[in-house]
Order: structure tokens, then C-alpha cells, then sequence
């Protein structure tokens, strides 16, 4: 084979990079059911059916209280959806899920129907990182569907490098972590020291129900119920894994690319 | 040849009463396993299971040829038992994991260190094997990688460029999955199955449904069988195609790369459309599956798959085509047969050594009993095979798909199952993309999880990582590792 017909090859398959953020975003799988809303205020009294259907715990309800689902700690099977027999969760089909706090990502109180999304970077750390974005990730027991659902977002389709945001060989390259996995007691030494030889101003983010709250693994001794027992936490992006969509939505909102998209 | 052994016959997904499962003095019982091992049977677990003061071994074995797994075991023992790796070295790891978990010390085994155990912050894998001389120099990678993968520790011993000794050390990955599982199973036992290695969710699923169904003298609707069969098939082919862009990436050959890692997400997006999930999980149930596909919606499924496959077909056959790809593939990495059969590897990269190794044409069960996948085997034990057997698998996956999909089984795709057999042993193999899964579980009087005992792939098939890097150019472990690709956490639990 000659180096033409490789070049040949690349041109016929054209431009396979998506429109998103610029254009439409890509429909979500049908039965995938985005994140999800919870109108507690529908909710029977003395009904519990849906806490002891999560298979992570992600619900509870003290009584005479609303129930409360972590979206966090949610694996989207939607077993609660099915059990509750009065709609009080519903999906809403919704790619975006990204939150700064985790308290933001507690779905049921009046007002806290859904998540409350991430707020874009302070100005200084915007103007540091927006169109730059250099990260190091950290797999801490994750199972490899995260990372190959945040690997994927340098593939054709996805091209990341086109918002500046690259994953970087080194700690010190880098301007922060992205964390898979629920953090491993023995990955504990080995977050601490990427962490610190990141170079300040650093962010972390923490990708999966794994990586937030500990995920199918919440309440093992072997692990520490996600990536803020150990680093700080700036940005949450739920999902088991969360899709492609999801985490690209996260990172572009934090570093204020969505609402103000620049003309490539 | 199974015939004459003396261990209890069972069929792959099968389960038998656990005082029917032959029990020998600890001595007797591991020279009996070796014996077996010895006219040709494959070690596919070997574990132990805690009984009054002291433990039980259990060893399960695979009669290829004959399509039959045989299961035996110690009597409750303390102390020390002979080490089986001495003569038969695919049971060292089992062997280090016996010591950790249970404190029974294998005497005489050569290479005695922990498996997944900690100090607390990280794991206690220190205490490397060294190789003397005053021009030998050792490189450390790891447990954090330059990419977006999973953590381990790699141990070089060099002389110059060349690789004398690759050791290992794993155990990053551990939280706790097969602790947890006795007394199950739990409410967050299936998720804990499809996230023990999240690539492999389907398989392990599969697996875990089998044993549930054995435990409970049940199968499962056709129209189930045949669902998680096509899954399987979907799960294998973003996989290979995912390893054949990062093989190609690894020797800079760019188009195909690129091509393949979007035409992975092609194959877990088909998955998406079975369950919403791309890694498949929420699908496999015990009983079952949670959702259907209709004929209509595997039409559809049917015609978005074919030019997806010739799309992969177009991306890898450039590959193939580059004779740079070709020169830098050939010869690099070799296991033999012989190693390969002695360390037990399991999967593409037992086939990619002319071992005759599937569980789907070995041990049959659910849809495969009645459609099958022809073995994929290419004979050199290099890269070049690895790469070949899976560029191969995707055509014979394909073609799977392609049959299958079209012809749904009229049945229902679930239902309900009986509970779990008291005091029963179950045992279940699934060929993973990676190899075979093989999960065994032992109920208690209540029918609970008394042991759980899951073994991944990659638990075989990190030795024969290993073994490819002796002679090699440090320079090729990138691709000697692509090759194998296996599983950090599948490996760790």
C-alpha cells in the first residue's frame, strides 16, 4: 500500500467530528432515560417502595420526610421508576447532570426536583483554563467504563482537542484530575501524590457514581466512597457510566463554553 | 478422557449437591488435581472455602475435548498444603491467592507474594524479582499510566533495550467484590457483577445469571438465551475493534486508529438500543433479561449493524494492508504454545498461540448450544496473531449477528426464578471477549452465598503478558500490552 492510498482512505470517510455544542446534540439511547426528577410532593405516605429497590442505596426516606435520591450515587437502572407507583420519579431524557456540590445532585425537596448544574469557573480561573485545559486522570477502582467513555472523547466523533481540553502524560502538565472510581484504599497514596504534583490553581473532577459517592461499592471497607475523602471536588458528573454527552456537557459548562458558543 | 477421573463431571452452567463433590486429604486431593492437569485438564479455578477451624480447596478443571468440567476437593485443612505451581504453573496465582485470603501457606511455591492485599494506602506487591549484573538496570511504570486506564505497577529488569523480566504487581483495583458477596446474593450484587471488569459487563452478567439459574434447577426462555448471546457478540466487537485502533495507534498507523475508536462507539451504541446502556448493563438478569427486542426493533438494530461492519471491515483491512504495520507486529511479543498451555492463558490470546480454546464451542450453553462461532486460531503466539485473531473474531461476530438477529426465537425473554438450591456447588463459563469468565458459587443451608469465587481472564492472562516482554525491545511493551489488553480490576476484584 502506498502512502496515497492511506491519505485516500482518511478523505473518503470526511469529517466525522459532530456539530454539538454548536449544532444539535445527539440524541441520548431510547432507553437510557437521562437524569432523572423526583416530585416528592406526589409521594403516598408511609411509601418506600423505591428505597428498597436501589441497588446503591442512592434513595432514602426518613419517615413524615420527603424522599431523597442522590443522583450521585444513582446507577440509572431505573428500578425505581419502575416500582413507584405514584410518578414521583420520573426521567427526564436530559443529557446535562454536571454539578459543582454535592448536595446539588439531592433530587425531592420543593425547588430540588432536579439537579442544580454546575456554574461556570471563576473568572480567573476561566480566563486560565477556557481555552486551555490540560488533565491528568486517575483511575481509583474504576472498572474501565468511565475511563473508556471519557477516552472516547478524543476520538473523531467527539474531538475534544477542538476546546483546548487534552488528558496530559503527567501531573505536572497538568492543570487538574479528573477521578474515576470509587478511590481504592490501595490507590489512596497514589491520588494523594498526583494530586499534589499538580501545580496550583488545580481542579478535580470527579466522574461516575464510583468516583462521587462509591458507587455500586458504597460501604466497602476496600474503598473510600469516592474521590472527595481524599482530593477536593469541584465539579460532579453522575452517571454508571455517565455517556459520552454527559461528561463532555460537564467540562464545557464549568469552563463557560455552552451559553456562549464561539464560532470555531 | 474425562471418563476415569476421579473428580465429580459436570456441565458448564450446571450445579451439583456439595457432599456429592469428591473430598480428599489435602496432599492427595493436590496431587490428584495435578494429575489431571497432567493428562491435559485446564485449570479454570482453584480456591478456598472456609469450613469450622479450618479450609476447604476447591479445584475446578475443564476437559476441552470432551466438553466437561470436573470439580474436587480437600478436605478442611490448616497450615500448609504442597504447592501445585512447582509442576504445574498455572496455579500459581490461585496458590498466592489462597495464602492471602485463607493463610494456607503453598510450600515449595517459588514465588510466595501477597495478590491484593494493602497497608492500608497502597498495595503490599513490593519485594521485586532482580536480575544481577552491573549493566542491568530496572524501570518502574506505574500504578498511574500515561493515558486514560486503569492502575498497576510494571517492574522492568533490562540490559540495555532488551527485557529480561516483566513482573507484575497488581492490586490497585480492589474493592472488595467477592468479600462482599457472601451471604448474597445482595441488592447491589448484579451492578457489582457488570462493574467487576465495566468492558466485560455482559459476560460477567452471563455468567452470574448461569449460576443463579443452575442454583435453582431452572432454564431460562429461548428468546433470553438468545438476547444475551447477541449482546455478548455486540460486547466483542467493540472490544476487538477498540484493540485493533489502539494497536494501531501504538505503531503510529493513524487512519485506522481513528476510524476504529469511532467505530467502537458505533458497537456500543447498538448495545445502547438493547438497554440504554453501552456497556450492556441492565440487561442480563437472573431468569432472564429486563428488556425484550422485538423483531422490529432487531431489524432496525440489524440494519444499523451492517455498515457499521463494513466500515470496521474497510478500517482494519488498511491496516493489514501497511506493511509497516505488518513488520512492526510480526515477531514481536511471542509466547510459545507450550508456555501459553503451561501458564494457562484462556482467550484470543490462548487462540492467538494455535491453542484450540472457547468456551462457546467447548463448554455450549444457552444460545450457543444451538449457533455457533467457529474458533478463531492463528498459530505465531506474537502481536501480529493477537491482532489477527481479533480482526478475524470481528468477521466470525459479524456473521453471528447478521444470522441471528434476523431470526428471533418465538419464547419469552424472562422469568421467575426458583431460590437457590441449599448447599450446592454451581459452577459457570462465559468466553468474554478477553477469554473466559468463570464464576462458582457454593450455597449455604439457606441457600445463600456461602463462597463466591470469580475468576476473570485476565487472572490467567497477565502471566503471558509477562512472558511475551522476555527478549524483547522495551520499546514494544506498549504494544505487547494493547495486545492482550486485559483487565486491571477483573484482575484485582
Amino acid at each position: 500500500m502506498f502512502i496515497t492510498d492511506t491519505l485516500l482512505h482518511r478523505l473518503q470517510r470526511g469529517c466525522e467530528t459532530m456539530a454539538y455544542p454548536h449544532g444539535p446534540a445527539p440524541a441520548l439511547p431510547e432507553r437510557h432515560g437521562g437524569a432523572l426528577k423526583v416530585d416528592s410532593g406526589k409521594c403516598a405516605d408511609g411509601c418506600a417502595a423505591c428505597v428498597s429497590v436501589c441497588p446503591t442505596q442512592a434513595i432514602t426516606r426518613v419517615a413524615e420526610t420527603a424522599v431523597v435520591l442522590d443522583l450521585g450515587r444513582c446507577v440509572f437502572c431505573a428500578a425505581c421508576v419502575e416500582v413507584c407507583p405514584h410518578g414521583v420519579i420520573t426521567q427526564t431524557g436530559d443529557h446535562r447532570m454536571a454539578a459543582n456540590r454535592r448536595e446539588d445532585l439531592l433530587l425531592g425537596a420543593p425547588g430540588h426536583e432536579q439537579v442544580r448544574l454546575a456554574a461556570a469557573l471563576d473568572e480567573k480561573l476561566r480566563k486560565l483554563f477556557g481555552r486551555s485545559l490540560r488533565l491528568r486522570q486517575v483511575s481509583a477502582g474504576g472498572c474501565s467504563a468511565c475511563e473508556a467513555d471519557t477516552n472516547v472523547l478524543g476520538t473523531i466523533g467527539w474531538d475534544l482537542g477542538r476546546f483546548g481540553i487534552q488528558f496530559v502524560a503527567s501531573p505536572r502538565h497538568a492543570d487538574g484530575l479528573l477521578v474515576t472510581g470509587p478511590v481504592s484504599q490501595a490507590m489512596v497514596l497514589a491520588l494523594q501524590k498526583t494530586y499534589a504534583a499538580v501545580p496550583d490553581p488545580r481542579i478535580v473532577i470527579a466522574v461516575g457514581a464510583c468516583a462521587i459517592a462509591g458507587g455500586p461499592f458504597v460501604g466497602h471497607p476496600q474503598v473510600n466512597n469516592g474521590a472527595a475523602a481524599i482530593v477536593p471536588v469541584d465539579l460532579y458528573i453522575p452517571g454508571c457510566p455517565p455517556h459520552p454527552l454527559t461528561i463532555l456537557d460537564g467540562l464545557l459548562r464549568m469552563l463557560d463554553r455552552l451559553e456562549k458558543p464561539r464560532r470555531p | 478422557m474425562s471418563a476415569s477421573t476421579r473428580f465429580a463431571l459436570l456441565a458448564n452452567a450446571t450445579s451439583l449437591p456439595w457432599p456429592d463433590v469428591p473430598a480428599w486429604p489435602m496432599a492427595d486431593f493436590i496431587r490428584a488435581t495435578g494429575a489431571e492437569i497432567t493428562r491435559g485438564a485446564r485449570l479454570c479455578s482453584l480456591f478456598g472455602v472456609p469450613d469450622g477451624g479450618g479450609v476447604q480447596l476447591v479445584a475446578v478443571l475443564a476437559f476441552d475435548a470432551d466438553s466437561t468440567l470436573a470439580v474436587g476437593r480437600s478436605t478442611p485443612s490448616t497450615g500448609g498444603f504442597p504447592s501445585l505451581t512447582t509442576t504445574h504453573p498455572q496455579a500459581h496465582l490461585f496458590e498466592r491467592e489462597i495464602c492471602e485470603q485463607h493463610g494456607l501457606t503453598p510450600e515449595g511455591h517459588p514465588w510466595l507474594k501477597p495478590v491484593r492485599r494493602t497497608d492500608g494506602r497502597a498495595p503490599a506487591n513490593g519485594g521485586f524479582f532482580r536480575v544481577g549484573g552491573s549493566e542491568i538496570h530496572e524501570v518502574a511504570v506505574g500504578p498511574v499510566h500515561a493515558g486514560i486506564i486503569e492502575p498497576g505497577h510494571f517492574r522492568f529488569q533490562c540490559a540495555g533495550e532488551e527485557v529480561l523480566h516483566l513482573e507484575i504487581a497488581l492490586g490497585y483495583q480492589h474493592r472488595g467484590i467477592e468479600e462482599a458477596l457472601t451471604g448474597g446474593p445482595h441488592r447491589a450484587t448484579l451492578i457489582q457483577m457488570e462493574t467487576i471488569a465495566g468492558d466485560t459487563s455482559i459476560a460477567h452478567a452471563t455468567a452470574h445469571a448461569h449460576l443463579m439459574e443452575a442454583l435453582a434447577q431452572s432454564e431460562v426462555p429461548l428468546r433470553a438465551q438468545w438476547l444475551r448471546a447477541i449482546a455478548l457478540e455486540l460486547e466483542r466487537l467493540a472490544n476487538h475493534t477498540g484493540d485493533l485502533g489502539a494497536l494501531a495507534n501504538d505503531v503510529a498507523f493513524l487512519p485506522t486508529a481513528a476510524a476504529c475508536g469511532k467505530i467502537r462507539g458505533d458497537f456500543l451504541n447498538l448495545t445502547a438500543m438493547l438497554c440504554g446502556n453501552r456497556f450492556g448493563r441492565g440487561l442480563v438478569r437472573p431468569g432472564g433479561c429486563r428488556y425484550d427486542l422485538d423483531p422490529t426493533p432487531a431489524q432496525q438494530l440489524l440494519e444499523r449493524l451492517i455498515p457499521v461492519l463494513a466500515d470496521t471491515a474497510r478500517a482494519v483491512a488498511w491496516m493489514w494492508d501497511a506493511a509497516s504495520v505488518r513488520a512492526r507486529f510480526e515477531n514481536v511479543g511471542t509466547v510459545t504454545a507450550s508456555q501459553a498451555a503451561e501458564v494457562g492463558l484462556v482467550g484470543p490470546a490462548a487462540r492467538a498461540c494455535g491453542l484450540v480454546r472457547d468456551v462457546r464451542y467447548d463448554h455450549p450453553v444457552g444460545w450457543h448450544r444451538f449457533a455457533q462461532v467457529p474458533v478463531t486460531v492463528w498459530p505465531d503466539g506474537d502481536v501480529f496473531a493477537r491482532a489477527r485473531v481479533r480482526s478475524l473474531e470481528i468477521q466470525r461476530s459479524g456473521e453471528f449477528l447478521r444470522d441471528q438477529l434476523g431470526t428471533p426465537p418465538e419464547d419469552d425473554f424472562r422469568c421467575q426464578l426458583a431460590a437457590p438450591a441449599p448447599d450446592t456447588l454451581a459452577v459457570a463459563l462465559v468466553e468474554s471477549w478477553r477469554g473466559e469468565v468463570c464464576h462458582v458459587a457454593l450455597t449455604d443451608g439457606a441457600g445463600r452465598f456461602r463462597r463466591y469465587k470469580i475468576t476473570d481472564p485476565s487472572f490467567h492472562n497477565w502471566s503471558g503478558l509477562a512472558l511475551s516482554l522476555r527478549g524483547t525491545a522495551i520499546a514494544d511493551f506498549p504494544i505487547c500490552n494493547k495486545s492482550f489488553n486485559l483487565s486491571y480490576c477483573g484482575f484485582d476484584l
